[in-house]
């Protein structure tokens, strides 16, 4: 064999080269991440590396396999979870208020077979599966109040629209593994601005009534002071009504004809009669 | 001649040995993808036309070896043709040195700590290195790629976009942004079970804290549920997360900023301006109360102490307080005194306007 390789070195290069190549083609390596479908003259023989559930990854599937060098020709289909995404749209609720809705699918090739029939590529899956999941998500979402898409029940929505999605799907070796609804907003324009108003609106609200509420806290708090002062001076005032009414006039009397810095009163003219009692030592009566 | 140009086909050969594994190392041991059109356009003849550069690897990498140890072996026991002389030992020696070395920089693997392995053979999934030197086959057969466990990742979702607005439970809407962290837990899974992981996370967390936020208010959402609802979401992610074996762990959430939108934010000022006033209200209310409390007391206890000694000396202590009192208060005032009855009550009104006159300029001065 070396003598061969000496005297026709050419020969034996390019021998080298064909059997290298009719044993690289013949041992395809399939890695964890793709299925393959081995087509021989366009019929589909084999499946390698098939998705199955639960099985743990490193089980026997990937790895080195082996195919007729120019009979067969190898189609990678992607063994991931693969992700589809609506394109924005708006969805009506029953009670005719706008939505726009943004959701998204995760999905797996099941049967790369079946997929490989039916869509032939993956982009080809991705371009059929997405008006599928527009028109799911609309219906099922045009079937509930606005209030129903903002609440807990939305979860239950989206499997409904999962349901039917995976019925569909199904046909093309594609299992739905989640439907979720990234975004719900309102439309621009009119809805838009009529949340601001109604939020606006709501909060001037809010602010008046915590206004008001300061306001009435402090009547409560003034009312409550007054009493708790009439209280005070009724304990004390109460012991002499008489006195008092003399002591208190006394107070009045100065406030109100000598006053203070604080407090200055108009000149006043009195006029006395003799008979008064504060002149009743002028008569010198004794 | 003979011999030099076998050489250059053994170089050759060797070349494509050297230049598949680095090749394809960068592509993370990837096989050619299918052409896009789905395959249906290359025929048989698109792939293997590719294929050889791979798989030279091993055989004919292996065989050229094993020929130049013969060779050589032979060469040195003097028998056969010798030609090639010291050149050609220089050459074998530095193909066997390079063969050597990749070898060893193919097989011997040194993982850094919060690093893991991931090893696969022939692309099937093997075993998981864990940090510290892990020996595996050399290059075709094994492949090992590095994946970095412990290092928390951030994904910031929602920063100031005005668009970026969620609905909340009580239809009203708020700006929110917010940050994802996380790592990988299980380095194969996230290496072999989603298709954009990255994106995934993104998509997961924009989905699970829009369900949460529309299931709040908006003033839980912007107070004080932030807290729980981070828990929510963390939650949430995690078990849709889970459901797609993706080998992510979600470490927390991380709400930035939650504001009412710019449009509304004037009213939420006015909401807060308003809650000042009130404050206001109340804190002057209780100002008066304290000071009109306190004049109670005062004006009580004066009474109180005067009572006391009154009582000593009651008629007394009375004329006392009435002298005193309009000692002061006329003393102050203009007089009168009007003695007679029979005298014509005579009113000084001009004296009194000019009184007040002459008081009000002297106020003046």
């Amino acid at each position: 064999m070396i003598d061969f390789i000496r005297r026709r070195p050419f020969i034996a290069g390019i021998l080298a080269f064909v059997i290298l190549f009719l044993v690289t083609s013949s041992f395809p390596i399939v890695p964890e991440t793709k299925q393959a479908v081995i087509v021989r003259f366009g019929k589909p023989v084999r499946i390698l590396n098939r998705y199955e559930a639960g099985k743990p990854i490193g089980a026997p599937g990937a790895g080195i396999s082996w195919r007729l060098p120019f009979a067969d020709e190898v189609v990678w289909i992607d063994k991931r979870v693969l992700n589809v995404d609506m394109q924005r749209q708006q969805v009506i609720s029953t009670d005719q208020r706008r939505l726009e809705v943004d959701a998204f699918a995760r999905y797996r090739i099941v049967d790369p077979l079946l997929m490989f029939i039916r869509a032939r590529s993956e982009q080809q899956l991705q371009e059929q599966l997405k008006p599928i999941l527009g028109s799911e998500v609309r219906n099922e979402l045009g079937k509930v109040t606005f209030a129903a898409l903002l609440s807990a029940e939305r979860q239950g929505v989206m499997d409904n629209v999962k349901n039917s999605l995976n019925e569909i799907a199904r046909g093309y070796g594609v299992q739905i593994i989640d439907v979720r609804i990234k975004r719900t907003d309102l439309p621009d324009g009119a809805p838009l601005s009529s949340a601001f108003d109604r939020m606006r609106t709501a909060r001037e609200q809010e602010a008046r009534s915590i206004r008001a509420q300061g306001g009435k806290q402090a009547q409560i708090i003034r009312a409550e002071a007054d009493a708790n002062a009439a209280r005070t001076y009724a304990a004390s005032f109460g012991k002499d009504a008489q006195f008092y009414d003399f002591y208190r006039a006394m107070q009045a009397y100065r406030a109100t004809f000598v006053g203070d810095k604080q407090n200055p009163v108009t000149p006043t003219t009195i006029i006395l009669s003799p008979n008064n009692d504060f002149l009743k030592q002028f008569s010198g009566r004794p | 001649m003979t011999s030099f140009s076998a050489f250059g086909q053994r170089f050759r050969g060797l070349f494509a040995v050297s230049k598949g594994p680095w090749g394809s190392n960068d592509q993370g041991g990837d096989p050619p993808e299918p052409p896009a059109d789905g395959g249906t356009g290359s025929g048989p003849w698109g792939e293997p036309g590719r294929k050889p550069r791979r798989g030279t690897i091993i055989a004919p990498g292996g065989a050229s070896v094993f020929e130049e140890m013969l060779r050589r072996g032979r060469g040195r026991f003097g028998g056969g043709e010798g030609s090639g002389g010291p050149d050609r030992s220089l050459i074998l020696w530095g193909v066997a040195g390079f063969f050597l070395l990749w070898l060893v920089f193919t097989s011997v693997h040194s993982i850094a700590p919060g690093q893991r392995g991931v090893v696969s053979r022939f692309g099937r999934y093997s075993y998981t290195l864990g940090p510290g030197v892990g020996l595996t086959l050399p290059s075709p057969v094994d492949r090992v790629k590095k994946i970095d466990v412990e290092n928390i990742r951030s994904v910031d979702i929602g920063a100031g976009d005005s668009s970026d607005l969620m609905l909340t439970g009580d239809q009203n809407l708020l700006d929110l942004a917010y940050s994802v962290r996380w790592n990988i837990r299980t380095p194969e899974l996230y290496l072999y079970q989603l298709a954009e992981p990255d994106e995934t996370i993104r998509e997961v967390a924009e989905s699970a804290m829009r369900a949460v936020i529309s299931q709040v208010s908006l003033n839980d959402a912007m107070g004080d549920r932030r807290a729980e609802i981070e828990t929510q979401v963390t939650q949430r992610m995690q078990a849709i997360l889970d459901a797609y074996r993706s080998g992510i762990q979600i470490q927390g959430i991380a709400i930035k900023q939650a504001d009412p939108p710019d449009a509304v934010n004037d009213a939420f000022k006015q909401v807060t301006a308003a809650q000042q006033d009130a404050q206001t209200y109340i804190n002057n209310a209780n100002a008066y109360a304290l000071q009109l409390g306190q004049k109670a007391q005062g004006d009580a206890t004066a009474f109180d102490k005067v009572y006391e000694q009154y009582r000593l000396a009651p008629e007394v202590t009375r004329r006392r307080m009435y002298y005193e009192t309009m000692e002061q208060v006329l003393s102050k005032v203009d007089k009168t005194i009007i003695e007679t009855p029979g005298v014509t009550p005579y009113l000084p009104l001009p004296q009194i306007q000019k009184s007040q006159v002459q008081a009000q300029n002297g106020e003046g001065q």
